[in-house]
């Protein structure tokens, strides 16, 4: 297949991704908003051309485990979910994190707490980027605001999952999960071949070949000073993420009064903001945080530097607020506007958010 | 005749199987079951000449360290999670033979939904199922098969149907689902058992070689420790009392 241009809804958008990347497996379980991914990949039946295996299994607890057990053999696998199901994938993330396995998981965020709603939220911010699941781990948190940059981070997850043997998670919002857009998908890798995945993953427990030693995924260690151990390399390799994948983009920074912190679509609406603010003298300035794990901390410190206030605009009660305070230090005025319940703010009610709690403050 | 002359290779009778790693000593208590299941195991994987593309799915629970003993590849599952973690190690990889190894905790509790499921899918899999009717890695709690009147450290008065339900014959329900090719239930009490259970384990992982679905070997086992007794007393009262219960033979043999 080569490179082509469509009109497509985000979730279909990441099947087709899936499937161009040369992706090995995805395994499932159907929940609103989210569910077109497994339906758009079972309509392809990429079984048939890449070879590529499609399964909706019993729960999401079976389907994370069963992305544990092919991501253990050292293939592309990936699982995708909405609120209340990666809840349930978190003890799984867990281990796949400690057993430094590469994976892909995707949510499209709906609102909480508990059932929730079906409609679009930002909510699961804390759950993503401070483990979520139990013990010191980290997922690289990939947050799209385009149905373009959906595309983009089925192949930017996979590759970074890969060159750090680490999940990766497309933290996506209920939106752009389900709006329609113009989209490029890429032209069509081949999957890797057995011959390549051993070569890549000489970790993986593929079959013990020959004279090799066999090979064991666990994350099970009961002598305390071979856990420490563990536990500093995993730490070692975070620090090293930091250092070499934190990623942002910045609107207008320059010379702004003023800064709008948002992830997702919702720095889409904020960027209609700007522009409302800007007709009305204001400057704003606009930093979209892309990987939330790692936060782009340094980023939005210089970014800061000279402005006199941060409105941070959120689909929750407050959650990236808490990594942009610490970012300057509470140096400058910083505060929170968000929608909930699944309720999208209009680009008006964010200008007077703006007004309200940071310039007229 | 010397000595010499009779302890020669053509005279061997026995050995440790090749695949058990003599370098690593056994963390399972003397007179446990699960010494005598791994032997098995890895005679049958070296038998039907399969180590290569053998990957072998331990649990939580006593075998949780199984990996370190079987020299096959290994993946340890989250507790409960074994058929799920085969399933796709299996569809990935269609020419790998995967067995899950598996508790009674394991399979029949916390991780019923992923062996209902997956035999019901009819994974090319072999599902070993060790059935003490306790939970021994956690000290000696109640399993779901613990039998009614049997006391354990939750149930120290002995198993109540009122308190605690009926124990749970999962290998029963397995036999029922379409997935499934072979369910068997054996025991490794005696010699001629030994050399069932050993049969029942070749035929489960030949099934999984010629993909006709899931296999499930049931082994009814004893947990001296958690049972507190002596392990001859202990196989005797798994003959008197498991037995009935779970009954020995093929539930299944399609």
């Amino acid at each position: 297949m080569k490179e082509e241009v469509r009109l497509m809804k985000g979730n279909e958008a990441i099947a087709h991704a899936a499937i161009r990347y040369g992706c090995d497996g995805y395994f499932g379980y159907p929940i609103t908003p989210q569910s077109e991914v497994l339906e758009t990949l079972e309509e392809l039946m990429p079984w048939e051309t890449t070879g590529m295996v499609v399964l909706q299994a019993e729960s999401e607890v079976a389907a994370i485990n069963m992305v544990y057990g092919g991501a253990a053999t050292g293939k592309a696998v990936m699982t995708s979910s909405s609120s209340p199901g990666v809840s349930l994938k978190q003890e799984g993330i867990s281990y796949i994190a400690a057993a430094s396995l590469p994976a892909l998981i995707l949510n499209v965020m709906r609102g909480g707490p508990g059932l929730g709603t079906i409609q679009p939220s930002q909510a699961d911010y804390f759950q993503a980027t401070k483990g979520g699941g139990h013990g010191d781990y980290h997922l690289i948190v990939l947050a799209p605001s385009t149905v373009q940059e959906m595309v983009d981070f089925v192949g930017l997850g996979f590759d970074l999952a890969f060159k750090y043997t680490n999940p990766a998670m497309i933290l996506a919002d209920g939106i752009v999960g389900q709006m329609m857009e113009k989209v490029v998908l890429p032209e069509q890798r081949p999957r890797r071949t057995e011959e390549e995945i051993r070569k890549q993953c000489p970790w993986a427990a593929d079959g013990r070949k020959g004279d090799r030693k066999r090979n064991v995924i666990t994350s099970l260690e009961l002598e305390s000073s071979r856990m420490e151990v563990i536990n500093h390399q995993l730490q070692a390799r975070y620090r090293e993420i930091e250092k070499n994948e934190t990623r942002w983009e910045e609107i207008d920074v320059e010379g702004a009064d003023y800064l709008i912190v948002a992830f997702g679509t919702i720095a889409r609406i904020c960027d209609k903001a700007r522009e409302l603010a800007a007709e009305k003298g204001i400057k704003v300035g606009i930093v979209r945080p892309i990987t939330l794990w790692p936060f782009p901390t340094d980023a939005i410190a210089k970014a800061a530097e000279g402005k006199k206030g941060i409105l941070c605009v959120e689909l929750n009660a407050g959650q990236m607020i808490e990594d942009v305070r610490l970012a300057v230090h509470d140096n400058l005025p910083v505060e929170h506007f968000g929608r909930l319940g699944g309720i999208i703010p209009s680009p008006e009610e964010v200008v007077v958010a703006l007004e309200e709690k940071i310039i007229n403050k | 005749m010397d000595i010499k002359d009779i302890i020669c290779a053509e005279n061997k009778v026995y050995a440790a199987p090749e695949l058990l790693d003599q370098s690593v000593h056994m963390h399972y208590c003397p007179g446990c079951s699960h010494g005598v299941i791994h032997k098995l195991v890895a005679e049958v994987i070296a038998e039907l000449g399969i180590t290569e593309r053998t990957v072998g799915v331990s649990p939580v629970g006593c075998a949780v360290f199984a990996y370190n003993y079987i020299d096959v590849d290994w993946i340890e599952a989250a507790h409960g999670r074994a058929p799920a973690v085969a399933t796709a190690a299996s569809r990935l990889w269609p020419e790998n033979v995967l067995f899950t190894y598996q508790g009674d905790g394991d399979m029949s509790a916390i991780g019923t939904a992923e062996s209902i499921h997956a035999a019901n899918r009819g994974e090319n899999i072999v599902m070993i199922f060790v059935n003490n009717a306790i939970y021994g890695m956690t000290g000696g709690q109640m399993a779901p098969t613990t039998l009614v009147g049997q006391k354990t450290a939750t149930t120290p008065y002995g198993r109540r149907i009122d308190l605690n339900g009926h124990p749970l014959e999962i290998t029963n329900l397995m036999a029922i689902l379409d997935g499934t090719c072979y369910v068997t239930r054996q025991s490794v009490h005696t010699p001629a058992a030994v050399r069932k259970t050993k049969a029942a384990l070749k035929k489960a992982f030949e099934n999984a070689m010629a993909k006709k679905g899931t296999s499930v070997v049931e082994v009814v086992a004893t947990c001296n420790s958690g049972w507190k007794m002596s392990p001859e007393k202990a196989n005797e009262w798994m003959a008197e009392n498991m037995f009935p219960k779970y009954p020995l033979g093929d539930l299944k043999n399609e």
